[in-house]
């Protein structure tokens, strides 16, 4: 799983039957320090998230499980709202 | 599975009802040197590791959810040992890659 801020949402109307109802969130991934990294990514939602929302996602097949028994084409979902990250790194 | 070392952990209250009861940890993923390979990840942990803990980090879904025992799971890191010692041969790192030497002041005016 990966940390990540939520900085926008996707909608779009013709999409596979079975993402029906589904929310697309923009996460933009964020390392231990809470500075951006990487690429954003576009992410199911299946906790409720909202936007500016510090969150941690999943990717691969195991991003669809939490829609069983539905089987929800995706590949990355947030799975979890972050209250805090403690980084003792340093 | 990756060598990796246990940073930190996160602490969140809404989540996946497969997660409650699991703890979260921050694993920076290392290099045989002992360096920072790419960012730190979120696991979950299965032996009960704390920070500053060299570990072994399974990256495949499969896997981590069957180490925690919760199959069907949005899980797909976890840790799932610790490290004791690691034995390498002398060469099994490779080498930095070394800067080219400058050239000489006669060399570029040629």
């Amino acid at each position: 799983m990966f940390l990540g801020r939520v900085v926008g949402c996707v909608w779009s109307t013709m999409k596979d039957r079975n993402l029906v109802g589904q929310r697309f969130l923009l996460v933009q991934p964020l390392s231990p320090q809470l500075k951006p990294t990487g690429k954003r990514q576009l992410c199911t939602d299946c906790i409720g998230a909202g936007a500016g929302e510090l969150v941690y996602w999943c990717r691969g097949k195991e991003s669809s499980f939490p829609f069983l028994p539905a089987e929800v084409p995706t590949d990355s979902t947030i799975v979890g709202i972050v209250d805090s990250v403690h980084d003792q790194q340093c | 599975m990756l060598i990796a070392r246990i940073v930190g952990d996160l602490v969140a209250t809404q989540k996946h009802s497969s997660h409650e009861g699991c703890k979260l940890l921050l694993v920076q993923p290392l290099n045989l040197d002992g360096s920072d390979r790419g960012d730190a990840v979120v696991a979950v942990d299965a032996v009960d590791a704390g920070v500053g803990d060299r570990v072994l980090l399974v990256t495949e879904g499969f896997s981590a959810m069957t180490s925690v025992g919760r199959p069907q799971s949005p899980i797909d890191m976890a840790v799932i040992g610790f490290i004791d010692n690691i034995e390498l041969l002398s060469d099994a790192i490779p080498a930095a890659p070394q800067k080219p030497a400058p050239k000489k002041k006669s060399q570029r005016q040629a």
